[in-house]
């Protein structure tokens, strides 16, 4: 008797629910927020990979320009205390870092097998970034013209959830020491509000023509693509960055070209080296809904840990599903009025058939 | 239905086993110090990879489901009128009170700013597009409600003079007359929050294995919290029956255990065939970690599907062993969801080390204390000498 019930429940939910699941999963495409736009005066560093010479110069310039002390492995901790730095990775002390991948005899450089190659690893400043939609306090912020994703230390309450959920595992929260903070870069913010550009106010920066790029020379770049010798971090207008991006990709390989150091059009002497076999893509071009950080690579840009992402945010899928249940708060409501009638019709029902001491809990 | 009063069962509050939990309430406390002193890394192994650890997930993802009891028989008692069921309601709602205010506590450990908690409450500061701002929000109205449902057993208890003197029965008749919004809340709440707890997940996209990573996940996470919610009531009375050797209510359980039946064949029937739908049924049988932890967790749902569809349901082992199986598959699947079968990349592994996990017992030894002495000390177990019992259906 037990069996055949249970068949029948089961049957009965197969079939509905066979019936429910694939017009939801299905409704996918329509379930995701709308993608968010490009800002209109986005900058953002281009880092071309087989212009990295891995001498991280732009490790230390960071370190220095936000105040970040050395971070040493622990068997060396003793070994000249402090003078040397040997992060391994982006961490609390650690906002931009260059990494080494390799393979085999590593003979030849930007090659996938027996081969090796160097990735620079910081925040990706995001076009729709995971770390802003899931702050339950605003602490993460987009600036809505630069597109810069910075953080706010005094909103921050140190859920994490940032750290838990950036598709490039870029914040970092500092678990050493009572008052710990959230850590990532900035795109050395502090030192762009020294730039008339950007210490004119959003108004001003509205009017800004976005081909200035003479404008940088009056102020400050971030502190990384300041110091790169080879214009292997380039910082600029990610329109520029995208173009100089795609020239690159168009060039043969081989082919001499003359890299930019600083930004696209500076007045610094450029950096001229053949042009390197890239692979055919620009990485942050679409990537989670694209990033104002493009990468390019002569290996596969998975192997240098950017991982392969589809071309919308995993934060438009949550905002979907989570504005579709709460628009408008309707459906809650609609529910509690339900839940309303129901529980004091049955509580009163309760209440009159016996005495007073009963208490509905 | 006849009348149902509740008594405290009194007794001796401080007994051997009050005062064993108690020594690992006071070892949490020595690292829970440790922890504000000299900062999270000092007690935990949380890293930047696996940000959440022991405390979130135990304490509040699966506390909180383990705290669904109230939630499970409001809906069953005061939405489907099942009146039978109303000796079960109290002491329910006094685990979901304990389960929630004590996820509430270690959130306050688990958080790296506790300081900058209140800018939740902030308007300026609110992100109505993070869905744990809505938990946050959810669950803090959740504890308030649980304590205002629960108020009545504190004012029964008190002196009718003493309650004259501080105008608490106006309070009390208020309660009275009010109690079906909160019961309405009760229910309303539990049911967003615990959806939400499935949708953060969302945002992990790739990390997260597509076993446990679907649109599904609000649905799935709310099923399964109801489902642990009838578990969890079936294992407390059980063990408070045995532990003070009360009339035994394995009938009543036994017909209980049929709500829990249906939501775990709804669970596991959109489970399965939401995966198979998006072509990951591969997975599932690839016999690697996270297709054997997805098969494990099937078949902790199974054992008590099976069971509360036998007639084994009304015998009390059974019963039992049901209820075990629930609450633990309904754990194991959550702590699959947010740390089993996540991967950030990058060498990045996690391991709880022993004063993380030494935190966590203090706090379920906490809860265990609580119970102890509500129970004695409070009417919240029915008067079994005037209580109706269950029919077996």
């Amino acid at each position: 008797m037990s069996m055949s019930r249970r068949q029948f429940l089961q049957g009965t939910a197969g079939a509905v629910t066979a019936a429910a699941v694939a017009p939801v999963n299905d409704a996918l495409a329509f379930g995701k927020r709308e993608p968010l736009p490009l800002p209109p005066k986005a900058i953002g560093m281009l880092y071309d990979s087989t212009q990295c010479i891995g001498c991280r110069a732009c490790v230390v310039a960071c370190k220095e320009a936000n105040d970040k002390p050395v971070e040493q492995p622990q068997a060396l901790a003793n070994w000249n205390e402090g003078t040397w730095d040997a992060a391994k990775d982006i961490s609390g002390q650690t906002l931009n870092v260059i990494r080494l991948y390799q393979n085999g005899t590593m003979a030849q450089k930007d090659r996938e097998i027996d081969g090796y190659a160097f990735i620079k690893r910081h925040c990706l400043h995001c076009v729709d970034p995971s770390c802003v939609s899931v702050c339950p306090v605003s602490a993460m912020r987009k600036d809505p013209l630069t597109g810069v994703v910075t953080h706010y230390p005094d909103a921050c309450i140190g859920c994490r959830y940032c750290v838990y959920g950036c598709p490039f595992n870029v914040p970092q929260y500092q678990f050493l020491g009572p008052f710990g903070k959230i850590a990532k870069c900035e795109m050395c913010s502090h030192l762009l509000a020294k730039n008339p550009l950007f210490s004119g106010g959003a108004d001003a920066l509205a009017q800004a023509d976005t081909s200035a790029t003479d404008l940088w020379r009056q102020g400050q770049i971030p502190a990384c693509c300041d110091v790169c010798p080879t214009g292997a971090s380039l910082f600029g207008w990610v329109a520029d960055l995208q173009a100089e991006a795609e020239r690159r990709l168009a060039a043969q390989p081989g082919e001499m070209h003359e890299f930019a150091c600083g930004w696209p059009g500076s007045d610094r002497p450029g950096h001229v080296a053949p042009i390197a076999e890239y692979q055919p893509h620009l990485y942050g071009e679409k990537e989670s809904g694209g990033t104002q950080v493009l990468y390019l690579s002569g290996v596969p840009h998975e192997k240098l840990g950017l991982p392969v992402l589809p071309d919308y945010s995993y934060a438009a899928v949550s905002e979907g599903v989570q504005h579709t249940i709460y628009k408008g708060m309707i459906a809650p409501l609609a529910l509690f009025g339900g839940l309303v009638f129901l529980a004091r019709r049955n509580v009163k029902g309760e209440d009159e058939g016996k005495n007073n001491e009963d208490q509905p809990s | 239905m006849t009348a149902l009063a509740h008594r405290p069962l009194g007794g001796r509050v401080v007994t051997k086993p009050f005062l064993i939990l108690g020594l690992f309430l006071l070892i949490a406390a020595f690292f829970i110090l440790r922890r504000f002193v000299f900062g999270m890394g000092d007690v935990s192994h949380m890293n930047n990879g696996y940000p959440l650890g022991t405390w979130v997930i135990l304490d509040v993802v699966i506390g909180t489901a383990f705290g669904c009891g109230g939630f499970a028989m409001a809906l069953v008692i005061y939405i489907f009128n099942k009146k039978e069921y109303h000796p079960l309601m109290r002491p329910a709602l006094l685990g979901g009170l304990f389960g929630y205010t004590l996820a509430g506590l270690a959130v306050m450990i688990d958080l790296g700013r506790y300081w900058n908690a209140f800018n939740l409450l902030m308007p300026w500061h609110m992100n109505f597009n993070a869905v744990i701002f809505e938990v946050a929000l959810c669950v803090m109205a959740y504890i308030t409600v649980l304590w205002i449902e629960f108020s009545p057993a504190f004012l029964e208890r008190m002196k009718p003079d003493v309650k004259q003197r501080y105008r608490l029965d106006r309070v009390h008749a208020f309660l009275k007359r009010y109690m079906y919004v909160f019961i309405a809340l009760g229910v309303l709440l539990p049911m967003m929050h615990q959806s939400s707890l499935g949708t953060v997940l969302l945002i992990l996209g790739y990390k997260l294995s597509p076993l446990w990573n679907t649109l599904w996940l609000p649905f799935l996470f709310v099923t399964s919290a109801l489902a642990m919610g009838f578990g969890v009531v079936m294992m407390e009375a059980t063990i408070v029956q045995r532990a003070f050797k009360r009339p035994s209510e394995a009938a009543l359980l036994g017909s209980l255990s049929r709500f829990a039946a249906g939501l775990l064949a709804v669970f596991l029937v959109v489970r399965w065939v939401d995966v198979a739908y998006r072509g990951h049924l591969g997975l599932a049988f690839a016999g690697d970690w996270n297709g054997n932890l997805f098969l494990i967790e099937t078949a902790l749902f199974l054992v008590p599907l099976v069971i509360f569809l036998s007639r084994h349901r009304f015998t009390q082992r059974w019963q039992f062993l049901g209820a075990i199986c629930l609450l633990a598959g309904g754990s194991l699947y959550r702590f699959s969801a947010y740390m089993l079968a996540v991967r950030p990349g990058n060498g990045w592994t996690y391991f709880p080390s022993a004063p993380e996990l030494l935190i966590t017992v203090g706090i379920i030894g906490l809860e265990i204390m609580l119970f102890l002495l509500f129970f004695k000390t409070l009417p919240v177990l029915a008067d079994h000498t005037a209580e109706p019992h269950g029919r077996p259906s």
